[in-house]
């Protein structure tokens, strides 16, 4: 466990939190980044709000890069087919069970809700089986 | 004005979501491949991550539910959905099959483009065409279906 960093993933969590305490006190919305992007299409009244939210969670890491002596080091491992395979699914997955990590499990937990917490089980137990046989099977 | 009024609050939760997705190294997949490898060198801190975020989003709902209407929309849009069907549970576990392969959700993958890496912008592509294909074969529950 010697990866464990306890205290910058509190501090980064109760960002997250306190994102999701600004969407809602400010525009009444559930803080679901799939739900976000997967309803960019759907009004065009919501596209600003929604196009806005993107941006600043792309420019959020540049700034910290900018700001950073030593920026993370970030490693994506797979193929190319793996890699895309993964966004497929995931872009599937998460628009038909609506939700994701955030949506499901941070604001529907939040809310003790009982869809968001099968989902949340649901997806971390096939992500986990997942990574098993990847690293320990095949 | 409104409009401008929502994408600045929405700009500003969007960086401050992905400054937090940075500091708790979330926008990294080999840390999420960490915490989902259970059987092997476990990294829990995916786990404190959510912890902290359920934690101030509860006082956060709290408070908000406190107040009369949020500020620049007429009312709180709680999701109200309370059915568990099949498809939450397979959409779930669609997700978590694409998430376990790369160990990208659709937040730190989209704030992971900040990084100019190739296999990023690739994943982010597919994870579009996922959404896109979805709006595309699956009608939403309630709405007719528009013929061909």
């Amino acid at each position: 466990m010697e990866n464990f960093t306890p205290w910058s993933a509190l501090a980064g969590g109760a960002l997250l939190g306190l994102s999701a305490l600004i969407l809602m006190l400010g525009l009444g919305r559930v803080a679901g980044i799939a739900g976000i992007v997967g309803g960019l299409r759907a009004d065009r009244q919501e596209l600003p709000w929604r196009g806005a939210f993107m941006v600043g969670l792309v420019l959020g890491p540049m700034l910290c890069i900018a700001g950073s002596a030593a920026p993370l080091e970030i490693t994506v491992s797979g193929n190319l087919p793996m890699i895309v395979s993964g966004g497929l699914l995931v872009g599937f997955g998460t628009r038909l069970g609506s939700g994701c990590t955030s949506g499901h499990g941070v604001c529907g937990i939040a809310r003790l809700s009982p869809r968001s917490l099968v989902a949340t089980a649901v997806f971390m137990l096939a992500a986990g089986v997942v990574v098993f046989i990847i690293r320990h099977v095949a | 004005m409104t409009d401008i009024k929502a994408a600045l609050i929405a700009l500003l939760a969007g960086l401050v979501f992905g400054v937090g997705l940075y500091i708790s190294q979330m926008v990294n997949p080999a840390k999420v491949l960490g915490f989902l490898d259970v059987a092997g060198n476990w990294d829990p801190s995916l786990a404190v991550v959510m912890g902290g975020a359920l934690a101030v989003t509860a006082l956060g709902n709290a408070f908000a539910r406190a107040q009369p209407a949020p500020l620049l929309a007429t009312s709180f849009q709680w999701p109200t959905s309370r059915q568990i069907d099949a498809r939450l549970v397979g959409g779930a576990a669609l997700f978590g099959i694409g998430w376990g392969l790369v160990g990208f959700c659709p937040g730190p993958a989209l704030a992971g483009l900040s990084l100019g890496l190739w296999p990023v912008a690739q994943f982010v592509a597919a994870m579009f065409i996922g959404m896109a294909a979805h709006a595309y074969l699956v009608p939403t529950p309630g709405t007719p279906v528009q013929p061909a």
